[in-house]
């Protein structure tokens, strides 16, 4: 098989994953291929995949590919499932959640002396929803835990890995212009 | 980023003198601060540090007059105002030669304040992020059978088995007559399907124990039939005489 056939392929087996599909996954059912030719096929056929103005789109999420309904056409999709948007974090939960993320492997105390606030609650929300887990404990004197994003954290922003995320500095710099 | 996107919304500012209340803005004493700096224009650099300390006991005062649980974080922060405000009266201590640079007073503030800032900004971009998620969806998982599982459907029969077994075991309990309760196939209905957004499979046996009385059994077993002619509900053996699952089927209504 020449690699370019690799691309339906591909894109069928993205379309019944429930998970995001990895290319490491998808190397092991093509074994005459290495992980990198098919993370390179992966990548030109999403590329090929979203040129078109269609409906879905193919994403880089959590370390695999996922196939997705685009956000523009959410309010038909929301009225033809008659569903209802599903519930936001709140202001402290994201908060504690950007802290963690910016910051971790993190302890509470470390969040909350840059939140300047409890954030026990925010931190139990996060921990529910699977979105932050424990990493480990600090080897310090009450060993407390340290705190981590998950899988989770990815999929639910949508990001492809933690590298994604705009960098602090371009929040410190906005926050300079702010103030 | 569209600001009307803003997770916690500033209302509209009405520049009335005075303090307006906003209380589900001020979530910290850090973002008191912040917003009193932005509301005055403040340089961030050059906090009058007077005023804001006014400003702030003032609003500290009416937490306490609306009954409000002031927490420790904000009399913490109250009092490293007042303590900042009492170094920049102080008169330049004359031992510390004239070259020599004075340290700011409010220097560690600042920093803090930048800080809380920095990070309020990341949380917006996480909102933001989580709103354009919200608004997307996977393609939705069909009923799939994993291959090598093999999974058998089961028969009205096998049902029947599990249910007089239930039965059964129920009866061999020693059991008190206690007043019943009503219970409608309606309640437990609805009582599956919580469970199911709960739980991807439920073992048949399970729902059926510490159920108070025969008659809870068999509406829960006539509210498991009406689940399964309406396709809510899939019941599978991973072989013959094996403990019955349920799972969500195709027409499965999320509960409300």
């Amino acid at each position: 098989m020449e690699p370019f056939e690799l691309r339906p392929i591909l894109e069928a087996i993205i379309y019944v994953a429930e998970e995001p599909v990895k290319p490491e996954k998808l190397q092991e059912l093509l074994p005459e291929f290495s992980v990198d030719q098919i993370e390179a096929a992966l990548a030109e056929m999403a590329e090929e995949f979203n040129s078109r103005p269609g409906g879905m789109m193919i994403r880089n999420v959590a370390g695999g590919y996922r196939m997705t309904t685009r956000p523009e056409h959410h309010e038909y999709i929301r009225a033809y499932l008659k569903s209802r948007p599903s519930a936001k974090l709140s202001l402290a939960a994201l908060e504690t959640l950007a802290v963690i993320a910016y910051r971790q492997p993190v302890t509470l105390a470390e969040i909350l002396a840059i939140r300047g606030k409890k954030s026990t609650s925010a931190l139990q929300t996060l921990l529910e929803k699977k979105l932050v887990s424990i990493v480990g404990r600090k080897p310090v004197v009450g060993r407390p835990i340290l705190y981590g994003t998950s899988k989770e954290f990815l999929l639910h922003f949508g990001l492809k890995d933690l590298s994604e995320l705009p960098t602090l500095e371009e929040f410190a710099q906005m926050a300079g212009d702010q103030l | 980023m569209n600001s009307s996107e803003n997770p916690n919304p500033e209302p509209v500012s009405q520049e009335s003198p005075g303090i307006t209340i906003r209380l589900d803005s001020f979530e910290g004493p850090l973002d008191l601060l912040l917003h009193l700096i932005k509301r005055e224009e403040i340089d961030i650099r050059n906090i009058p540090i007077a005023r804001i300390t006014e400003q702030y006991l003032e609003y500290i005062e009416l937490m306490k007059d609306l009954n409000i649980n002031v927490a420790g974080e904000w009399l913490v922060m109250a009092a490293t105002l007042i303590y900042i405000k009492s170094r920049m009266l102080l008169p330049p201590d004359p031992v510390v030669a004239e070259d020599e640079v004075r340290e700011d007073p409010r220097t560690e503030l600042v920093y803090q304040l930048l800080e809380h800032q920095k990070f309020k900004n990341a949380a917006q971009m996480l909102h933001v992020r989580e709103e354009v998620e919200n608004a997307v969806w996977n393609s939705p998982p069909g009923e799939v059978i994993e291959e090598g599982k093999d999974l058998v459907s089961v028969t009205l029969f096998d049902v029947l088995k599990a249910f007089h077994e239930v039965v059964r075991r129920f009866e061999a309990q020693q059991s008190m007559a206690l007043e019943q309760e009503e219970v409608t196939i309606e309640q437990k209905v609805a009582d599956i399907r919580h469970l199911l957004m709960v739980h991807d499979t439920i073992h048949f046996s399970t729902l059926f124990t510490r159920l108070p009385s025969k008659v809870h059994i068999i509406v829960t077993f006539l509210a498991l039939l009406e689940l399964v002619r309406l396709h809510e509900i899939w019941l599978y053996q991973k072989k013959v005489f094996d403990e019955i699952y349920i799972t969500k089927g195709k027409s499965f209504a999320e509960a409300t």
